[in-house]
């Protein structure tokens, strides 16, 4: 499915369920190396339990997932880390650790994760926080004591510390105001093009998919109904894309509400 | 009457899948243990929060659970001229039953609650996904220091409430109802033997485990925001401390039970 090149990840008719309520039904997407995909849809239509089954957060009923052409379905716990050393990922509310201060947080996975020592894991935690705009004196503060703008950057520094192959993005800007999603945005799009990580992010916002996309794809009902370079969408002829990208109440997606 | 056995069963076959998944966890909780990275320093900042911070609460529980165990014998003793046997009595209660159920219950409601709320809030808010992402087992980084904390530390708390425990019979014994002070310390240790403490040590080690398991698995699961981790807390608790009564009974059959 993709067009740029080959696949960094692939994934095939995958499906997940939680109990009788189908989430994901079918997915098939490709990710080329150094691309930026993002992937758009309603609430709830099972972006986020797209990303978490790839990185092995949920399980999966059927299908396939392959990282550089191998199979992480059934992966073992100790090759599950190994492969997870080269994800990062940007969780929606950011997912810092409150028992931690900032630099820790950033340099967690490389003290943890790739037992960096402490002292140089701190000066690449200050060198990450500075790229996304924090300077050291935010660096002794507790997550708690920033705002939710600061929180969302520090995470970003966390996801990219280790300077992973792949970074995952949940929702980079929701909860912001639209000028530091913006710079969220920028952060990103630097991150993906200077570094060349491959770049798989979800949103509903689509002032933020057309800046950070190179192609952009979109999942309803469990299944990607449409994929395409990012300045084909407004042309996509699709009409589920047209509604969600236009944001009408009117069009094949029914949002469900109930009257009072 | 088809209706009613479909029930028990759902809640016979819910129970067994609880029970798996319990034993499940703290199964690969402990594998975790075999292998490196290790985190000492996670050990030791939980053995302070379970010991050092409940000493306080086990303290005054167990000095006055001493004095009201020497206060009754003595009032039930006195009916059949026994009254020299309470210093026995209560060296033997506090060593052997009361210090580590207390200390047990005492602690499972202080520290269990608090793992409880603390795994389940990194739980609900993507913490424990993070870890993962992060290249670190969550089991092994949050779960194995707490079970071990708990089963090094509670036997420490135990032997703490036991001098404190015995030390407040004595001061009833003493200086309420009139004993002679050396006459109570020699009856405290004469029929004291190694088993009576080091049977209650073992009890303290198990609900040590019990106390963190209960807590970190009910954190561990917990779902649904807010209200998930308040229910998860009242599991912890609540489990902790059936289970602790259950296995003192155990415990007890296993080191007296002819």
């Amino acid at each position: 499915m993709s067009d740029t090149g080959p696949a960094k990840i692939s994934v095939r008719g995958l499906r997940k369920s939680f109990g009788r309520k189908r989430v994901l039904d079918g997915v098939d997407i490709d990710c080329a190396s150094g691309e930026s995909l993002v992937i758009i849809g309603g609430s709830g239509t099972g972006k986020s339990v797209l990303i978490k089954c790839i990185l092995g957060l949920l399980h999966p009923e059927a299908g396939s997932i392959r990282v550089d052409g191998l199979e992480t379905a059934g992966l073992r716990r100790g090759e599950r880390e190994r492969l997870l050393q080269r994800f990062g990922m940007l969780f929606q509310g950011s997912a810092l650790f409150d028992s931690l201060s900032v630099w820790e947080n950033v340099a967690f996975g490389l003290v943890h994760g790739r037992g960096v020592e402490g002292l140089r894991a701190r000066e690449v935690a200050l060198a990450k926080l500075g790229a996304v705009g924090l300077g050291p004196e935010v660096s002794l503060l507790r997550p708690a004591e920033l705002s939710g703008g600061m929180q969302k950057r520090v995470a970003l520094a966390r996801a990219i510390a280790a300077e992973p192959e792949i970074v995952f993005f949940d929702e980079p800007t929701t909860g912001l105001d639209p000028i530091m999603a913006d710079v969220i945005n920028d952060l990103i799009v630097k991150c993906v093009r200077e570094v060349g990580t491959t770049a798989v992010s979800i949103t509903h916002d689509m002032v933020s998919a057309r800046k950070i996309a190179d192609r952009i794809a979109m999942l309803h009902q469990g299944r990607i109904v449409w994929h395409g370079p990012t300045a084909e969408i407004d042309r996509s002829g699709n009409p589920y894309v047209d509604q969600f990208i236009n944001g009408r109440a009117e069009g094949p997606i029914q949002m469900e509400i109930r009257a009072a | 009457m088809l209706r009613f056995l479909a029930a028990v069963g759902a809640v016979f076959l819910g129970f067994l899948a609880g029970t798996g998944r319990l034993v499940m966890f703290a199964g690969l909780t402990l594998a975790t243990a075999l292998t490196p990275p290790f985190y000492p320093r996670a050990i030791l900042r939980e053995m302070v929060n379970i010991g050092y911070f409940s000493l306080p609460v086990v303290g005054l529980t167990a000095i006055f659970t001493g004095m009201v165990l020497a206060l009754q014998s003595y009032t039930g003793f006195s009916r059949f001229a026994a009254e020299s046997a309470i210093a026995t009595v209560v060296v033997l209660s506090v060593t052997r039953e009361l210090g580590p159920v207390i200390t047990g219950l005492m602690v499972a409601g202080r520290v269990g609650a608090a793992m409880a709320a603390e795994i389940g809030t990194m739980r609900v808010t993507d913490q424990i996904d993070a870890l993962t992402t992060l290249s670190t087992d969550p089991l092994r980084y949050l779960v194995l220091p707490r079970l071990a904390a708990g089963l090094i530390t509670l036997p420490i708390l135990v032997l703490v409430a036991d001098i404190i425990g015995v030390f407040g019979g004595y001061l009833v014994g003493v200086y309420r109802l009139g004993f002679n002070p050396e006459a109570y310390l020699n009856r405290t240790h004469q029929y004291l033997e190694t088993i009576d403490v080091v049977s209650g040590l073992v009890k303290a080690a198990v609900f040590g485990f019990i106390i963190a398991l209960m807590g970190c698995y009910h954190g561990y699961y917990s779902r649904g925001g807010a209200q998930g981790v308040g229910q998860a807390t009242t599991y912890a608790v609540v489990s902790a401390s059936v289970l602790i009564l259950v296995f003192n009974y155990l415990i007890t059959a296993a080191f007296f039970g002819r």
